[in-house]
């Protein structure tokens, strides 16, 4: 296997190539239930790939297959030798390594998502590996998380707020969530969701076609 | 064997192709303390008739296995590599041509405590030559610590490198770390022309398909059995009878 | 004054090296173990003594490989004559002294990955040409490649090879086991008379056949092992 080093993915302004977005947040807030999610409602419209950075050899990798939301020779897990946010923020050589790869068997794409591994809430995507990415957190993790903020939940071009379904039994007040947000993340957008009550995320998934949209229009082969 | 002095002896043995097809062991040159004897139609063995080899002996051995014959060459007994006066080195050349077959799977060699030895192998094949070369090291005799020794496997095939391979025994941290010998006391390997898809690992045994065609049974074990058994599972795994 | 004696023009360490052979070098090294995995998975590696045999083994065996090779990668980048032709050549020297698979496959994965970084950071045209004779060319080429084209010698080439063969198993040791960083960095410090002897012997001329060929037994094994393991952490 292995990326031909193309030009264009070099490119540093991306042009004809797909959007590629990341998906972070801390271990069980419904990362990988997201982008089988997002799978599961853009794929009869986009042309996807998927990379995950699994702790565990590919255990999330597996469960997109096993889900079937993505022909699974579309899903690459990538080791990240027990540093998760090193491989997506400071040395990102191994996931660029598989998003080429995907581009080279598939493409053209329109979309690739990285899904990084269960970490902390200091946990962000390089701009050299994402384009835009998606920080989930869960609401079993306290209302205060916004909040007390960090890179992921301040500057996330979009925050999602999961398992809103279990806001009465923790106790978590969304309200308080969104205001805290809004307060350290400015004009960026949160989106509150239950994955378990609405399995396409549809508020979710209509921000990505947005920026995918954006994207292409911007970044069309031969724009410039 | 006190006071015997160092040897320079070479050997040889040559196939050609028998005149209504088949080979014919058509040179057989036996130079002590390696002396060779011919065992079947197409078997050759090595029998020592000098202790030894011990350090300050040159020692080679030239095999040419001629276009379209077959040979197996095996020894009667483990070759003991005993301490003297410098390095003992025995130094095979093996030629094996087109359509060609040889085996070569002596017993092992043992490492006397304070031998400094090398063993160099040097393998040329044709494109469709079929070699099965096993090579086996004991550490030293029973409870001895292991002398020196600097064994190197060149195998080539049509003039292209196809396994190049060093062992060198003798720094007990180094013999000993986990990365190299770990605990064992032999370590022994088969190289085939044979090529496998997958590799296939078990206890202290590798069957590795190499870069270009071929594989190698590399195997690790605490007793000279325990190594062959192992290596035969691997060369059986590599081609089933 | 003559550049050549000015030591802050000519400095005695090229940085060129340090940033070479850098953990934090984005090249994806830090999600290979060198074998620690399963050594630790098997119990061979277990605490700081035996991380120190692991590694003291692992450098003088395909540590010593990897620096030869990647000293004469990089000599073979500064030619005479243009190393284009010989790359793949050069290539086959690494898999023929490779023989587990599983190590064959993160050699090239992390040859790969440098040198796509070294396209970028030191954008030579003997690197463009290593890419496209060999696109995934095995760790000791992409790094004597890059070490040409960032201005280091064969030398210094081989001490961040050699430093490679061992930082990374250390690192991941540390990781896994959660040894004292402090005490296993003792240990590479401790390494350093090792590291000079290895470089040191790793010379850029000479034919290629005759380049050192050091085989680790139970680091075949262990690769081979880790690539069939269920759970796992590290890529190699």
């Amino acid at each position: 296997m292995g990326a031909n080093h193309e030009d264009h993915h070099h490119a540093p302004d991306g042009h004809g190539r797909a959007l590629r977005l990341g998906v972070g947040g801390p271990v069980g807030s419904g990362k990988t239930a997201l982008v089988a999610a997002l799978c599961r409602t853009l794929g009869p419209s986009l042309s996807l790939g998927v990379v995950t950075n699994d702790i565990y050899t590919t255990e999330d990798a597996e469960f997109l297959r096993r889900a079937g939301v993505l022909d699974e020779e579309r899903i690459l897990a990538v080791e990240t030798g027990c540093c998760p946010h090193t491989a997506i923020r400071d040395d990102i050589a191994a996931n660029l390594d598989a998003v080429e790869t995907l581009e080279d068997r598939f493409g053209p794409l329109d979309l690739v998502i990285v899904e990084s591994g269960g970490d902390n809430l200091t946990a962000t995507f390089s701009r050299g590996l994402a384009d835009r990415q998606i920080f989930v957190l869960d609401v079993s993790g306290g209302d205060k998380v916004p909040r007390k903020g960090g890179p992921g939940v301040t500057t996330a071009d979009l925050l999602v707020v999961n398992k809103t379904d279990l806001a009465p039994m923790v106790g978590a007040d969304l309200g308080v969530m969104d205001r805290d947000a809004a307060a350290v993340r400015g004009a960026r957008p949160v989106l509150f969701t239950s994955i378990r009550q609405d399995p396409t995320a549809a508020t979710v998934a209509a921000w990505v076609s947005e920026q995918v949209a954006a994207w292409s229009h911007a970044h069309a082969a031969h724009a410039s | 064997m006190p006071g015997r002095r160092a040897m320079r002896a070479g050997a040889a043995v040559a196939t050609a192709p028998a005149p209504g097809g088949g080979t014919l062991v058509h040179r057989l040159a036996s130079a002590p303390p390696l002396t060779l004897r011919q065992t079947g139609p197409s078997t050759v063995h090595l029998v020592s008739t000098a202790a030894g080899p011990l350090g300050g002996d040159r020692l080679s051995l030239d095999i040419d296995v001629a276009p379209h014959t077959t040979l197996e060459l095996g020894s009667v007994a483990a070759g003991l590599v005993l301490p003297g006066h410098g390095t003992s080195e025995f130094l095979v050349t093996a030629r094996v041509g087109a359509g060609a077959r040889l085996r070569f799977a002596p017993e092992p060699t043992v490492l006397a405590a304070g031998c400094e030895h090398r063993l160099l192998v040097r393998l040329a094949l044709a494109a469709d030559a079929e070699v099965l070369w096993r090579e086996e090291i004991v550490l030293g005799r029973h409870g001895e610590r292991a002398g020196r020794c600097h064994a190197r496997f060149d195998a080539t095939r049509d003039g292209r490198p196809l396994l190049r391979q060093e062992f060198t025994v003798g720094d007990p941290a180094l013999d000993s770390s986990p990365a190299v010998y770990g605990a064992a006391r032999c370590v022994g390997t088969t190289f085939l022309t044979t090529p496998v898809k997958e590799p296939v690992v078990a206890e202290g045994v590798a069957v590795l398909p190499l870069a270009g065609p071929g594989t190698l049974v590399s195997a690790l074990a605490a007793d000279a059995v325990e190594l062959r058994s192992r290596l035969e599972w691997g060369e059986r795994a590599v081609r089933p009878a | 004054m003559d550049p050549a004696v000015n030591p802050a023009v000519n400095p005695a360490v090229n940085p060129a090296l340090l940033l070479l052979a850098d953990s934090r070098l984005p090249a994806g090294g830090h999600a290979h173990s060198g074998g620690v995995e399963q050594a630790v998975t098997s119990g061979a590696v277990h605490d700081v003594p035996s991380l120190a045999g692991f590694l003291r083994g692992r450098l003088h065996t395909a540590g010593t490989v990897a620096a030869a090779l990647t000293a004469a990668a990089c000599a073979c980048a500064a030619g005479p004559p243009p190393p284009e032709p010989a790359w793949g050549l050069l290539d086959a020297e690494v898999d023929a002294r490779t023989a587990a698979p599983a190590q064959r496959e993160a050699s090239r994965t992390q040859g790969r990955l440098l040198l796509r970084v070294a396209r970028r950071v030191w954008p030579s045209p003997v690197l463009e040409g290593l890419a496209r004779a060999v696109p995934n060319p095995h760790h000791p080429i992409a790094l004597g490649a890059a070490a040409h084209a960032a201005g280091a010698t064969p030398e210094e080439a081989a001490m961040a090879a050699a430093y490679h063969a061992v930082g990374g198993a250390a690192t991941a040791a540390v990781r896994l086991l959660g040894l004292d960083p402090v005490a296993v960095h003792g240990l590479l410090a401790g390494l350093a008379p090792d590291l000079a002897a290895v470089a040191g012997a790793a010379r850029s001329g000479g034919d290629w056949e005759s380049l050192p060929a050091h085989s680790s037994p139970a680091l075949d094994l262990l690769a081979e092992q880790h690539a069939r393991a269920d759970v796992r952490l590290f890529i190699s």
